[in-house]
């Protein structure tokens, strides 16, 4: 097995174009475990380790720019305010040693449905984009709604490397919850994203481990944005009652297309992910109402 | 030989201060910190030049004949040594705890998800791995006998041993079973003097050791044609027992060393890799050395037998039971292990701790195509708890009488008889358990206004506020016998050296107990010090140089082979002083050793150590025997078949988000009698992991597995209870000798997995109002979405 450890991001993506299927590994906190269990036998890897670019963040104009390697760790203690839901994400991965060594960048690259940082960018709204490049074609942004493509598929090209993934700065609350079967270190049997986005007066949703890729529940997003708009909600920040959390929680469980497995049966996702949609969206609006009244 | 009289010294007092690292005192375990800190050298880490790596093939089906296997190709790849099938055995092809009939290597068919069909020796793991699947394998697949059902209807689904196989008195597809009938039995006349009867069906999956450390082990081909074994195991002399008939050998050239055991709890006392490695060391005169990788571990030992149990109570309008009548299925998989152990535990304690004038019981071990289940910690007495406790709860909810005045109305004390007949000679404070954890205080409620989400059903993962939340209380109290039964002799055997070294005395400890993680090699060195009045102990390294030390197992080490460790340490002790009787003609009959000196209640110190023996040594060993029980008899289930019985109360206290069906264990209390503490911070310690074993069967724990396929062989989806899942867990630890052990003490390990679990599930039910008749309970469970 060939062991590629490029030093700078061009020596990374001249390796892939001469190595196309060397497997890339950041943390290795998936890699490492499917290794030893006889997942791949890869003919080369290819450490990212040595690029420093990938474990830095910036944040320019309002927009994160988020390294592909920037372990969940410092997500939580560097980003928290500019990156709640992706945050509170990062929270709920592993234990502190997964946390210390995994990345957004490893969870899009194997792109489980799993993964708990998907909900979360997908929540962040229409504008997070993951910046792949390759040797031979340079840069591009594949669009969140367009990264996942299947059951551990994501869009991106065979000789494409993770550069970083651009996220807007959160401009409202923003939540995130996770089912698992005990009270830490463990793979989501579901989980929910949700943000409010009050400059352009849209949410964001995202739905994992309840359907082949991570998704949004399009619907629900429809649906709240309207009773929103129809009743002044953004602007008067008043209680939205019980009816709209209800309906709101329906159409996020009518999104998903779940099945039975070892952690969890079909039903109890549809049900659960209705009730931390109701959640969610009841702890971020009462946050939102809260700003709107200490601001008026 | 002079005989001068030494004369005693003043300050007797500081002399017999006993020592504080003597019996009774909490010294630290010696490989505590080497363990915390990654540095302790467990099996999977030993290395010897030239090894070998063996590794098994093993089964994809759970039921499937052998058409052929070819290994030619396997045999080919540079860097392999050996391919070796049961063709290869040079003994017998069979082995087992109780019952020999696994084979080493599969025979013609394979009968569980995981069998071992061929083994391979080659310079390097990865060659290894790559060789197992160069080996080309034809199956007849059949369909698996899974199901009771199908179990019980060999006529018409198969038999999982042919009939002419059997090698247990087992028949159809039963391994073993056990009727018990006590009082009256329960019959119409019988029934209709109940004023309230509650029957319900239970069931308890398939709960797995989870120890960390895979089994592995070291086999080294001697000089001499026999085989040295470094290995983690629970017990070396039933390892070798088992494996010398295999290996073509005589029992005294097969040698065993423990290696570094990285947890049992029960899933080390049949062989593993011990077999295989040994068969490839011989065949090669190469070291070789098994790992089990995780996965393979899954498949590599057996599990807690799951059960399917129905109950009946009847009771008086005032809580006074009346009958009890239970029938006990047991799904033992494909190969015996400790089925009948099993049975016999879940037949004689399955009724529980109480008084209960009518009792019939009914237990039986199927063999069936899934995996195969035998020990773990509390076996057969945690199945039928589950049960029994959840009837409690239903009984006094039915007479609207509060559930631990019910149970503690009907407890059983000492003098007591058990549905066996066995009269309880020794304390059985099963009401004042109960009491004790009922007066313990409370946690405090939910502070809503300050919340912290870790406290919190689904902690960091962030599902409630505050949402859902209801909290709920349980109490349980169980029964676990202590040591081997049913006219088992499971004697121990332990050597004691005194000597002195360096100007010290020292005394050493020699004995083939299995140290897993109780606590033995603490306790020993306690008892030597208590015994001899030395400072310093060494512990030999546990091995078959010294005879048998029973099993790491039934709660019984501290009792047996703690034990053979006082006797054998008493006769050092004699042999001493008569020595100094020998030399100096000390007539006092009052001489004991304390403060490293020969010392005279009335005379005072008489003699250092260092100056009575010199530079001899004094080395004796002992046997420690529990008193002899009897078999159950199979129809009546009647006999003196234990050695001990321990109890333990449990108080839970949780909280449920009752929306998501997720649940935080905010404290667990318990309450056990342990006779004597002979190291008060390891009997803590044990009944603390007891606990959170028992949560774990409770609200987490299960291999799932269908059609006989396993589907959750990786700790990614075997869920064990992290530090989150873990409560506060407040012991109070009762001191009531037992006339007939040691010191008085009472086996720690087992009791409090036995009550733990119906506890947590008792408080879910209180605080979600479902029936909760399955463990583990998931969420599914409490939200109505299976
Ligand atoms: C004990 C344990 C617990 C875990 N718990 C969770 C959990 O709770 N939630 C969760 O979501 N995940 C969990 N995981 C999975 C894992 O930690 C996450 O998916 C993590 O985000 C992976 O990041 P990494 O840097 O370690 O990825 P790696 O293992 O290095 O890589 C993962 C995949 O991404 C590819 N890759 C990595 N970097 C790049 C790049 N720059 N460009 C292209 N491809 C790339 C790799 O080739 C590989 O396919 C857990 C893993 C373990 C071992």
């Amino acid at each position: 097995m060939e062991f590629l450890r490029p030093a700078t991001w061009d020596e990374a993506l001249a390796a892939k174009a001469e190595y196309p299927t060397a497997l890339p590994i950041s943390g290795g906190t998936d890699v490492m475990v499917e290794m030893n269990f006889d997942v791949h036998r890869p003919s080369a890897i290819l450490d990212l380790n040595r690029i420093t670019e990938l474990t830095e963040w910036e944040i320019t104009g309002d927009v994160v720019r988020l390294g592909a390697s920037v372990p969940y760790t410092r997500i939580i203690n560097e980003l928290s305010g500019p990156l709640p839901g992706l945050a509170l994400a990062a929270h709920t991965v592993g234990s502190p040693q997964i946390r210390n060594r995994g990345g957004v960048g490893g969870n899009l690259g194997g792109a489980s449905p799993a993964g708990d940082a998907h909900p979360a960018l997908l929540a962040a709204g229409r504008d997070v984009f993951v910046e792949v490049a390759s040797h031979a074609r340079g840069t591009r942004l594949i669009a969140i709604d367009d990264f996942y493509v299947g059951v551990k598929r994501n869009s991106m090209e065979q000789d494409e490397l993770i550069r970083r993934v651009h996220i807007p700065v959160a401009d409202g609350p923003q939540q995130f919850s996770k089912i698992g079967t005990r009270n830490a270190m463990v793979i989501a049997v579901c989980a929910f994203g949700f943000a409010l986005h009050p400059k352009n007066r849209t949410v964001g949703t995202g739905i994992g481990s309840a359907a082949p890729t991570p998704r949004r529940a399009v619907e629900a997003e429809e649906y709240l944005q309207g009773v929103l708009a129809e009743r002044g909600l953004w602007e008067s920040g008043d209680l939205l009652g019980a009816e709209v959390t209800q309906r709101f929680g329906e159409l996020v469980k009518a999104a998903a297309s779940p099945i039975d497995d070892v952690r969890g049966t079909a039903d109890y996702r549809r049900h659960s992910l209705a009730v931390m949609a109701r959640r969610t969206l009841t702890w971020t609006w009462n946050d939102y109402s809260k700003q709107i009244r200490s601001a008026a | 030989m002079s005989t001068r009289t030494i004369q005693g010294q003043k300050n007797l007092q500081d002399i017999r201060q006993a020592s504080k690292d003597g019996i009774g005192g909490s010294p630290l375990r010696p490989d505590g910190t080497l363990k915390v800190k990654g540095e302790f050298a467990y099996s999977s880490d030993m290395w010897h030049e030239d090894m070998l790596w063996g590794m098994a093939l093993r089964s994809p089906h759970p039921r499937a004949n052998i058409l052929s296997v070819d290994i030619s190709e396997a045999l080919k790849l540079p860097g392999v040594y050996a391919v070796l099938t049961h063709d290869d055995i040079p003994g017998s092809k069979f082995y087992g705890l109780e019952i020999q009939d696994q084979p080493a290597l599969a025979i013609d068919k394979v009968r569980y998800h995981g069998e071992a069909i061929a083994i391979v020796a080659a310079d390097h793991p990865e060659t290894a791995r790559r060789a197992v699947k160069k080996i080309k394998v034809e199956y007849e697949v059949l369909t698996p006998i899974v199901t009771e059902e199908q179990c019980l209807n060999p006529e018409v689904h198969g038999y999982v041993h042919e009939p002419h196989e059997y090698k247990s008195h087992g028949h159809g597809n039963i391994c073993h079973s056990q009727k018990l009938v006590h009082g009256g039995g329960v019959t119409d006349e019988i029934r209709a003097l109940a004023d309230v009867i509650v029957k319900s069906d239970y069931e308890v999956g398939m709960q797995d050791q989870a120890f960390l450390g895979p089994e592995s082990g070291l086999a080294v081909p001697a000089e001499d044609g026999g085989i040295d074994l470094y290995v983690a195991t629970q017990w070396l002399h039933v390892d070798r027992q088992q494996m010398a008939p295999v290996l073509g050998l005589p029992e005294e050239k097969v040698r065993l060393t423990l290696a570094g055991v990285g947890g049992a709890f029960g899933g080390r006392e049949d062989l593993s890799m011990q077999i295989h490695a040994s068969l490839l060391a011989q065949r090669t005169g190469k070291p070789v050395k098994i790992v089990y990788a995780r996965d393979e571990s899954f498949f590599g030992h057996v599990h807690r037998h799951p059960a399917k149990m129905t109950y009946e109570h009847g009771v008086t309008r005032d809580g006074k039971l009346v009958f009890a009548d239970a029938r006990i299925v047991l799904d033992g998989g494909a190969y015996a292990s400790a089925s009948p152990a099993v049975v016999g535990n879940a037949a004689s304690l399955g009724h529980g701790p109480y008084n209960i004038p009518n009792v019939r019981m009914e237990a039986i071990a199927l063999y069936s195509n899934n995996p195969s289940c035998g020990a773990m910690r509390g076996f057969g007495a945690v199945q039928a708890a589950f049960a029994y406790e959840s009837q409690m709860d239903k009984l006094a909810a039915a007479i609207g009488m509060d559930p631990v005045e019910l149970r503690q109305l009907n407890a059983m004390s000492e003098g007591d008889s058990m549905p066996t007949g066995q009269v309880i000679d020794s304390p059985a404070p099963v009401a004042e358990l109960l009491q004790r954890v009922k007066d313990m205080p409370l946690p405090p409620p939910l502070d809503l206004e300050n919340l912290d989400v870790r406290t919190l059903p689904g902690a960091l993962s962030n599902t409630s506020h505050g949402e859902g939340i209801v909290r709920g209380i349980g109490y349980s109290v169980g029964i676990k016998n202590v040591g081997f039964s049913e006219g088992f002799d499971d004697y121990s055997t332990a050597r004691v050296r005194l000597e002195v070294i360096g100007g010290e005395p020292v005394a050493m400890v020699h004995t083939a107990m299995a140290e897993v993680g109780q606590g033995g090699v603490t306790v020993h060195a306690q008892i030597a010090r208590t015994e001899l009045g030395v400072e310093q102990v060494t512990i030999h390294p546990a091995n078959t140089e010294v005879g048998s030390a029973g099993s790491t197992s039934a709660s019984r080490q501290t009792y047996m082979t703690g034990g053979a460790v006082k006797l054998a340490a008493e006769a050092v002790k004699q042999a001493v002083i008569e020595k100094g009787r020998r030399r100096y003609g000390w007539t006092q009959n009052d001489l004991t050793l304390a403060g490293g000196k020969v010392v005279s209640e009335s005379a005072g110190a008489l003699i250092p150590l260092v100056d009575l023996l010199g530079d001899e040594a004094i080395d004796l060993t002992r046997e420690h025997h529990h008193r002899p029980t009897v078999p159950f008899d199979k129809e009546t289930g009647q006999g003196f078949g234990h050695v001990q019985y321990t109890f333990c109360a449990n108080r839970a206290v949780v909280d449920v988000d009752v929306e998501l069906g997720l649940v935080k264990v905010v404290e667990l209390t318990a309450a056990q009698d342990v006779g004597k503490a002979l190291n008060p911070l390891s009997v803590i310690g044990q009944i603390q992991g007891g606990c959170t074993q028992a949560l774990g069967l409770a609200v987490m724990e299960e291999i799932i597995v269908r059609d006989g396929k396993v589907r959750n062989a990786s700790f990614t989806d075997y869920l064990i209870p992290t530090i989150l899942d873990t409560p506060p867990i407040p012991v109070d630890v009762l001191e009531l000798p037992d006339p007939n052990a040691p010191y008085g003490l009472r086996g720690v390990g087992e009791a409090p997995t036995v009550s733990a679990t119906p506890c947590i599930v008792a408080a879910i039910r209180q605080a979600t109002g479902k029936a909760l008749n399955r463990i583990p309970v998931r969420p599914e469970h409490i939200t109505g979405t299976l």
